[in-house]
């Protein structure tokens, strides 16, 4: 592993985060009224964009997994496609979890589910940009040991730290404080995506701080 | 001495148990009571006192007014009427008190200084503790004698507008109201005026005596922007305005009846520097009370300050202004101004009544009543007073006797004075020297039980105690020494009432004894881990294995909730805490599975059913898995995959069966559904198919004829559910709902023949140690007999709780815990934590409004209350129970794993005991916090009888493992 690999890790990271702050800050230039808080969908969905944009092209650009062998067109379509139900599929996994962790059934039901889009976005899309639709390959990830390069140690990271940061967003929404960002979901997109952007400051860092400990089977 | 993990830890939840009722004792003292409050009966007023031939004034004095207004102006802190404030916003009010005629006082409220106690109050003249919450369970009616009670009975017609605590405590007391809700607290006008808007009405329409009103918006200002906002000032302008017509009517009023009327204005409590109250600061606990009457004469130039009174000196004030008994337990004293301008005989007659009251309630809550100087100040002047009578009805009045009446009340005064001053001490603070030692007993517990854990949990599950060497014998007598001083110190000084202080000195010294001996304990428990750990750092390196994810959030999730509790919010919502853990768990759980499912061979292939790996060199690589799930064959296999999600899906269907808790509690649920009269038919259904459900569950370990007893008792529980009503029987309809009680009895019968072979074939086990299957029948019994009994008391739309958890219980037994391989540890912390939730499932929640009081009246004529208590505290703690039963039964299955039981037992006081122990710490240091009464005490009490419910699991987990033991060691 080089210093370079690390260095090239890091600036990807730096254009997520870069994105993330565009997402807030671009649309109130277009749109009247716009806030995170009081036009949250608007901006989810935005925001949701924005990350799986620079996810795609940062893909494209940097190409950290070692190119398959066969590159026919149609390999790549139905690859993109099976992508993209995998994303939907996360994104109804991701809503049904939270109505089991005691979001509501029937009401706010956009809500609930542009949260689960942008954690969707967080975690899965990543995921399928490196990976790609392939079940055993993320349960190796995200298994004790099981990663293989920095691109998948990071995405480790990442991943784990946006659940984490959705987690402990859920904490003040019984509190009383009346404020508007304790409604649901706000304070859990928040935390998801506070959480995400931690992920993507701490996991170079953190592989940096690590790497001579750090040997994986394939390098 | 050595001990058993399992009944070292029996014996501290125990000890805990004491420990934190001396601290209970401590936190709610008894209030100061009269016996015969609870029946009211009409008694017959004192006479005059009168030597030789009797006085012919036997009745009541008649009132001193006519009308009485009542304004109360929550948070008014006496500087907003008497300060610069008043002076500058309320002009009006300010010229009364210098120069009207009226009297004002500095009244004290005593803490909690929180608007419910302190209507109690000024209403009851006593001071309520938390206890009086707690005896009036299910209605927050006051059941006390107060001044409205003795108006209303004496025919008076009361109006009352304002905050709806009053609608709450005096329900059917007043002809007309309309309450205003102090929920919004960033409304402070729109609920000022739906008080003032009958204003004009009800003064132009005079068909009444007594009207209240009780206005918000200051308070509601104080808590959003302070006490130096200019918005205060408004407001004060807005009051004296609206005291300004209250008074000028009532004037021009007077001039029509001819009789005085008395507008008295007061606040409930004040307001601290930073707007909130609750606490004991001068700023909260002072407030105005001025009393205005056309009948006070005052002296031009007589300029005076405001006395400083009680608030509760209103009570009797007020009792004797319109003519009434004064309420059985005011503690008040007579404001003494009220009745200066009358004849000396009717003063004294007055004063008479008072101390008289006094020293009844003084007799009933005070035991050595007769040493007290109050009581022998006011018999000496009830002496004097016959005299003065009789000198009185022989003479008519001269100087001589004008002065003889004016020592006499002196005297009087000085009586009441010290009476109302001894009452009130009773019950006015918390008694810190008792909650200092509960604490002490307490933590001291707790950091043994820490410190006990590597030895406890190790694989001979036991621990040396040391009772008897050296070190710990000078210790504890120096101990003992200084503890014994310390107590006869506090409690020689003259100013403590504690009750620490009034129990037996042997009984001290027993308590003194248990705590030099547990901190003897600690300190050699300290040493001997400093000693180890340097022992053990020496001879083997770093060894031990990584924690697994799942023991990384069952520690998180234990700390993370012990810390939530110091957040109100978090108290009332405990419920979300909780639905969120056992969640996760259910998350982490799924995730282990699949793990192990999908790359548990292929990843490690030589790892299968490797616990070894706990020894194994290099820590940082191994990867500690469990036995795969290879034992089970390919559709338990599925199973298995699906069941954390079958456990998911039940847990949210349950959390929508009763929403709890305070922010979402009005939100639809299905409870409610299921419980009007509308869906009776679908209640039905599914209470029966629940039923049917707990059969096949429950009858599968059982013995024949349990299997037998069993059908029949949950027959019984829909036959018993079917005659009170709520429930639907196809052949008969229309029935008069009766109790059920032949029903209930019935069940009854069943669940103590089950309970009985259950606890006939633990004892055959024990006796014929070679049959293992005896005893896992005979406990299996035991728990279904306690969920059968749960089945009758529980209300029919909780059933699905029951039988869920019977569910869950046997879909994690069969395919997580067994195949995983969890240990003991692990399950039990994750039983704690289901039982917790299902305890909310149930519809419980920390406030004390949501105990089924009812439950203690199931199958039961008339209120018995030792088994209606036990009754309702089973019902109440089923959730809990249960769980912790079947651990019981899970590890009693798996016989092979030795010292499983004691781990366990071990595991459960402890999860059990540490919310607790922090929590009284936590409630000491907030036990100034605005929501002390309303939170955090019913919280307590909560935690106080889990923590009992606790010490009997243990117990019973003790008693089962020493029948284990024996018969492995016999066998
Ligand atoms: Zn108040
Ligand atoms: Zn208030």
């Amino acid at each position: 592993m080089k210093d370079t690999d690390i260095k090239r890790l890091l600036y990807t990271h730096l254009l997520c985060i870069f994105s993330i702050i565009l997402s807030i800050f671009i649309p109130s230039l277009f749109l009247e009224n716009f806030s995170v808080l009081e036009t949250h969908l608007t901006w989810l969905c935005i925001c949701s964009v924005f990350v799986t944009a620079i996810n795609l092209i940062l893909y494209l650009v940097v190409k950290p997994n070692t190119p398959s062998k066969r590159s026919s067109l149609s390999y790549k379509v139905t690859r993109f496609l099976k992508c993209c139900i995998y994303f939907l599929l996360s994104c109804f996994f991701f809503h049904i979890i939270f109505v089991l962790y005691g979001a509501p059934l029937i009401e706010l039901v956009l809500e609930t589910f542009s949260f689960a889009v942008i954690l969707s976005t967080f975690t899965t899309v990543p995921c399928l940009c490196l990976l790609g639709p392939n079940i055993k390959a993320w349960l190796r990830v995200f298994s004790r040991n099981g990663v293989t390069s920095i691109w998948e140690n990071s995405l480790q990271i990442t991943t784990i730290s946006s659940f984490l940061g959705t987690w402990f967003g859920a904490f003040p929404i019984p509190l009383d404080w009346e404020r508007p960002w304790q409604v649901w979901p706000i304070s859990c997109t928040l935390g998801a995506t506070l959480g995400y952007v931690a992920g993507l400051i701490i996991s170079p860092l953190w592989i940096y701080w690590n790497r001579k400990q750090l040997t994986y089977k394939n390098n | 001495m050595r001990l058993g993990s399992g009944s070292f830890a029996a014996c501290c939840v125990v000890v805990e148990v004491l420990g934190l009722a001396v601290f209970l004792r401590g936190f709610f003292p008894a209030p100061v009571r009269s016996t015969s409050s609870s029946e009211h009966r009409a008694e017959a007023p004192v006479p005059e006192p009168a030597a030789g031939a009797s006085s012919n004034w036997t009745k009541l004095p008649p009132p001193l007014f006519s009308k009485v207004v009542i304004v109360l102006i929550d948070a008014l802190r006496d500087d907003f009427v008497f300060g610069s404030k008043g002076v500058k916003f309320m002009p009006y009010t300010s010229y009364l008190v210098e120069k009207g005629a009226a009297h004002s006082f500095v009244a004290e409220a005593k803490p909690p200084t929180v608007t419910m106690p302190r209507i109690k109050a000024l209403m009851t003249g006593s001071l309520p503790g938390f206890v009086d919450v707690v005896r009036n369970l299910n209605s927050p009616a006051l059941l006390e004698d107060s001044v409205l009670r003795q108006a209303k009975a004496a025919g008076k017609r009361i109006i009352f507008y304002g905050d709806e605590t009053w609608v709450k405590l005096f329900p059917k007391h007043f002809v007309e109201y309309d309450g205003t809700t102090s929920f919004f607290v960033s409304d402070y006008t729109e609920v000022d005026n739906n008080v003032t808007r009958h204003l004009d009405k009800v003064l132009k329409r005079g068909d009444w005596d007594v009207l209240i009103l009780h206005y918000l918006g200051l308070d509601h200002i104080g808590h959003v922007f302070g006490p130096s906002s200019p918005l205060i000032g408004h407001k004060l302008s807005e009051m004296d305005g609206i005291l300004t017509r209250i008074h000028t009517s009532l004037l021009s009023e007077e001039r029509k009846a001819l009789s005085p009327s008395l507008l008295v204005l007061c606040g409930d409590h004040g307001m601290s520097e930073t707007g909130s109250h609750g606490a004991s600061s001068l700023e909260e606990v002072n407030t105005p009370l001025i009393l205005i009457s056309s009948s006070f004469e005052r002296k031009p130039g007589d300029i005076r300050q405001p006395k400083h009174v009680q608030q509760t000196d209103l009570a009797v004030t007020l009792a004797v202004g319109l003519g009434l008994p004064i309420p059985k337990n005011s503690v008040g004293s007579l404001l003494f101004p009220v009745i200066e301008g009358k004849p000396m005989r009717e003063q004294l007659r007055f004063l008479h009544l008072n101390s008289v009251q006094l020293s009844k309630l003084l007799q009933e809550s005070v035991p050595s009543y007769e040493k007290e100087p109050g009581f022998e100040q006011f018999k000496v002047s009830e002496r004097l007073h016959r005299n003065w009578i009789k000198l009185y009805l022989e003479e008519n009045s001269s100087a001589a006797l004008l002065n003889l009446g004016v020592k006499l009340r002196r005297q009087y005064l000085d009586a009441i004075r010290t009476l109302s001053l001894s009452l009130s001490r009773q019950v006015a603070q918390y008694d810190i020297y008792s909650m200092v030692v509960g604490t002490v007993v307490v933590l001291e517990v707790l950091a043994l039980l820490l410190l006990s854990i590597p030895q406890a949990l190790s694989n001979k599950a036991e621990l040396e105690v040391p009772l008897l060497s050296p070190m710990f014998s000078l210790l504890f007598y120096l101990m003992f020494l200084v503890l014994s001083a310390i107590h006869v110190i506090v409690c020689t000084s003259t100013e403590s009432s504690c009750y620490f202080c009034s129990l037996s000195w042997l009984t001290a010294a027993g308590v003194m004894v248990l705590i030099s001996a547990l901190l003897c304990a600690v300190v050699s428990a300290l040493s001997e881990m400093f000693v180890d750990g340097k022992l053990q750092r020496k001879n083997t390196g770093p060894s031990n294995s990584r924690w697994s994810e799942l023991d990384l959030l069952i520690l998180l999730g234990t700390m993370g909730h012990v810390l939530s509790l110091g957040a109100s919010s978090f108290i009332e919502e405990e419920h979300q805490t909780w639905y969120f853990l056992t969640s996760t768990l259910c998350l982490a759980l799924c995730h282990e599975i699949y793990r192990n499912c999908f790359l548990g061979n292929c990843c490690e292939p030589g790892l299968g059913g490797a616990v070894v790996a706990l020894q194994d060199e290099d820590a940082g690589k191994v990867h500690k898995s469990h036995t795969p799930l290879d034992s089970l064959r390919g559709s338990e296999k599925w199973m298995a995959l699906a069941s954390p999600w079958v456990i998911l899906t039940c847990c949210r269907l349950l959390r929508s069966l009763n929403q709890t808790g305070v922010q979402w509690a009005h939100r639809p649920d299905l409870g409610h559904w299921l419980t009007s009269s509308d869906h009776k038919a679908a209640l039905s259904a599914l209470s029966a198919f629940c039923l049917v459900v707990t059969f096949v569950l429950l009858q599968r370990r059982c013995s024949r004829t349990s299997r037998v007893a069993m059908a029949l008792g949950l027959l019984g529980v829909y036959c018993y559910r079917a005659a009170t009503g709520s429930l639907l029987l196809p052949w008969q309809r229309d029935k008069a709902a009766s109790k059920g009680i032949v029903e209930a009895r019935f069940v009854y019968i069943f669940i103590l023949g089950i309970l009985f072979t259950g606890a006939r074939d633990l004892l055959k086990s024990q006796v014929a140690a070679a049959n293992p299957k005896c005893k896992a029948v005979g406990l299996w019994e035991m728990y279904s007999g306690l969920a059968l009994l749960a089945a009758l008391l529980l209300r029919p739309h909780n059933l699905p709780v029951l039988v869920l958890s019977l569910l869950i219980q046997t879909l994690m037994t069969s395919f997580i815990w067994k195949p995983l391989g969890h240990d003991a540890a692990e399950v039990t912390v994750m039983h704690y934590w289901f039982g917790q939730a299902f305890f909310y499932f149930q519809g419980n929640s920390n406030s004390i409004s949501t105990v089924d009081v009812s439950v203690g009246f199931v199958g039961l004529d008339s209120y018995m209350e030792i088994p209606a208590v036990l009754l309702t505290a089973f019902a109440t703690y089923a959730g809990p129970v249960l769980w912790a039963i079947h651990l019981v039964n899970f590890l009693s299955s798996e016989t092979c794993r030795g010292p499983a039981m004691s781990h366990a037992c071990f595991c459960y006081a402890l999860v059990c005991s540490f919310p607790v122990s922090v929590y009284i710490i936590l409630v000491t240091s907030l036990r100034y916090h605005l929501f002390i009464w309303s939170v955090f005490s019913p919280k307590l009490l909560y935690e106080g009888m889990h923590l009992l419910i606790t010490a009997a699991v243990c117990l019973f987990f003790t008693a089962m493992d020493q029948t284990g033991t024996r018969s492995r060691i016999s066998s």
